[in-house]
């Protein structure tokens, strides 16, 4: 327990001391990678809650991700068109207020994985894996073949959304944002791991049988978890749009689900703090294996290859060794 | 006669041409131990699978106190008090041993859907687990990760998560197998006081254990229960003896 919660606060620190770093010394590249790995790290914590504590292997995790990236797009291209959102049965407006932006996309992205959750839940193993990917490309294809918010090409933001406050277009701004939201989810998952909730949930994984003759099922249970699991990556997918000023369907291929779980597994499936550790080192990864050859994604398969092979529990199992268990 | 706590009625059950339940009838009363022998592959835990919900019997009914269970999940029927202990045990691995136990408390108090309590220092919830694990002789070993224990200590949680969720009935399927001479002993005599709690309900291999405690035993023989009765009336069946007990009892 000691060693894993050293490495969290280290993990945190090193996480907050390089943008700062990179502040003081005038180079805002830095910032926004930092920023970068802040937001998949949030999204990497929010699949971590359905496939580390749930045991759901979903890949198509992209879809709230890119939901998010959407309610985020959509909302900002009509506010800054001056457009209404719709008409009927009320008008409604878009908005550049972050606050509300994220709360639209976390609503969004929850009630989605509510949705495809009822359904992928009713299978198991490889199959789940395969419908959850089958619902990933679904959303691709119809965010490619509808023209209303750019279809293929995506959408753009001028300017990036606004935080009450704040001037976000300052990178070291935006990256205290995104921070801070990262700790708020890292908080709101210890606490859930460590609740009733997290308790039953986790014993699913382990054994369904038992939660079960204990009196509870675990549909209700999974269903859950992975709204709450969906919403996570939703709020994630609406920074990264923010991050960028555009959204476009790539934040929805099965190329983006993958990404998330690699982070998930190079941190330490399970571990609260893994995917954290698993984002930093993705884009650490990215940025210096990037610099060296364009077909740097050999060299991460590799890695990712000799964590699955040598090191199961990723970083995570690598320097905290397992789980202990929590008294 | 006081009314039956678990009533098995017609229950059928075959996979293909194998018949692994034929026409079961079989009660269990208040404050008894009603032992279920049979060699294997007799169709024991195929029974008890039907009756805590796990399969679904092609016909028959499953009544507990009084209700008709049958189409209830498993997780319906444990919240209505079957306690049931598993043949191969089935516990969170990865969890402290006091960890499994305050997971069968806690699915017995039922709120699972809360998510910012920090449920290892719910002190009910706890009081109840080590209760539990005190009962059977765990208790010094409750910090303990469950995979680290052995084979006999499983055996000893899962029956000490059966009693955290305060059960109507316990459904136990061989809780004395691999306990060694001493578990089993203990283990006897626990149970031969857990009755006065709840009936049980008890598969066991173990002759010596089922003979000094069921009230009735239940023979079961290729799916078919082939004779009810006492400890007396089932070692004086010749029926089976020739299919269970053994032939040489007979020559």
């Amino acid at each position: 327990m000691k060693r894993e919660s050293l490495l969290n606060a280290a993990l945190m620190a090193v996480l907050l001391a390089v943008p700062l770093v990179a502040w003081v010394s005038d180079e805002p590249f830095l910032i926004t990678l930092a920023t970068r790995a802040v937001i998949f790290a949030i999204a990497g914590v929010g699949l971590n809650f359905a496939l580390g504590f749930g045991g759901m292997v979903s890949l198509g995790h992209a879809v709230f991700f890119g939901l998010g990236g959407y309610a985020m797009g959509i909302l900002a291209y009509h506010a800054q068109t001056y457009t209404t959102l719709m008409d009927w049965p009320f008008a409604l407006d878009g908005t550049k207020m972050m606050p509300i932006i994220w709360l639209v996309a976390i609503a969004v992205s929850s009630l989605a994985a509510l949705a495809i959750g009822a359904l992928s839940l009713r299978t198991t193993g490889v199959y789940f894996i395969m419908i959850t990917l089958a619902f990933g490309q679904m959303f691709y294809y119809f965010a490619i073949s509808w023209p209303a918010y750019g279809g293929e090409d995506g959408l753009s933001i001028y300017v990036r959304n606004e935080f009450p406050g704040l001037n976000t277009m300052d990178p070291i701004q935006y990256f205290m944002v995104c921070y801070v939201l990262l700790s708020l989810v890292l908080f709101g998952v210890y606490r859930a791991a460590h609740s009733s909730f997290g308790l039953v949930l986790r014993a699913a994984r382990q054994n369904e049988d038992r939660v079960q003759a204990v009196g509870q099922a675990p549909y209700r249970l999974y269903l859950t978890a992975f709204a709450i699991s969906g919403a996570i990556t939703g709020l994630a997918g609406a920074l990264f749009a923010d991050l960028n000023r555009f959204v476009s369907p790539t934040m929805l291929s099965w190329q983006t689900s993958g990404e998330i779980m690699i982070f998930v597994i190079l941190g330490g499936v399970g571990r609260v703090f893994g995917p954290v550790a698993g984002a930093a080192l993705f884009i650490l990864l990215e940025h210096t294996l990037g610099g060296l050859s364009e077909f740097w994604h050999i060299y991460l398969g590799a890695i990712l290859l000799g964590v699955v092979l040598f090191a199961r529990g990723g970083l995570y199992g690598l320097l905290a060794g397992r789980e202990v268990a929590h008294d | 006669m006081t009314d039956p706590v678990l009533d098995v009625r017609g229950l059928c059950k075959s996979f293909g041409g194998l018949v692994a339940s034929k026409n079961i009838d079989l009660d269990l009363r208040p404050g008894e131990i009603h032992a279920l022998i049979g060699p294997n592959g007799a169709g024991k835990s195929t029974l008890i699978k039907q009756i805590t919900g796990g399969l679904r019997p092609d016909s028959g009914r499953v009544y507990f106190n009084g209700e008709d269970v049958s189409a209830l999940s498993t997780a319906a029927r444990a919240r209505r008090g079957m306690g049931r202990t598993f043949q191969i045990s089935s516990l969170a691995m990865e969890y402290s041993v006091l960890q499994n136990a305050v997971l069968g408390a806690l699915g017995h108090r039922g709120d699972v859907f809360r998510f910012f309590n920090r449920v290892m220092k719910d002190a009910e919830l706890v009081a109840a687990a080590e209760h539990a694990l005190e009962q059977v002789g765990l208790a010094e070993f409750r910090g303990l990760r469950t995979s680290d224990l052995s084979h006999g200590q499983r055996r000893q949680l899962e029956v000490a998560v059966a009693l955290t969720l305060d059960p109507r009935a316990f459904l136990m399927d061989e809780p004395m197998a691999g306990l060694g001479a001493e578990g089993s002993h203990r283990l006897v005599g626990f149970l031969d006081g857990l009755r006065q709690q709840a009936p049980i309900l008890l598969i066991e291999h173990d002759m010596d254990a089922v003979f000094a405690l069921a009230d009735r035993i239940s023979v079961l023989v290729y799916g078919e229960i082939v004779a009810t009765g006492t400890v007396e009336d089932i070692r004086s069946n010749p029926v089976v003896r020739s299919a269970y007990l053994g032939e040489e009892d007979v020559a």
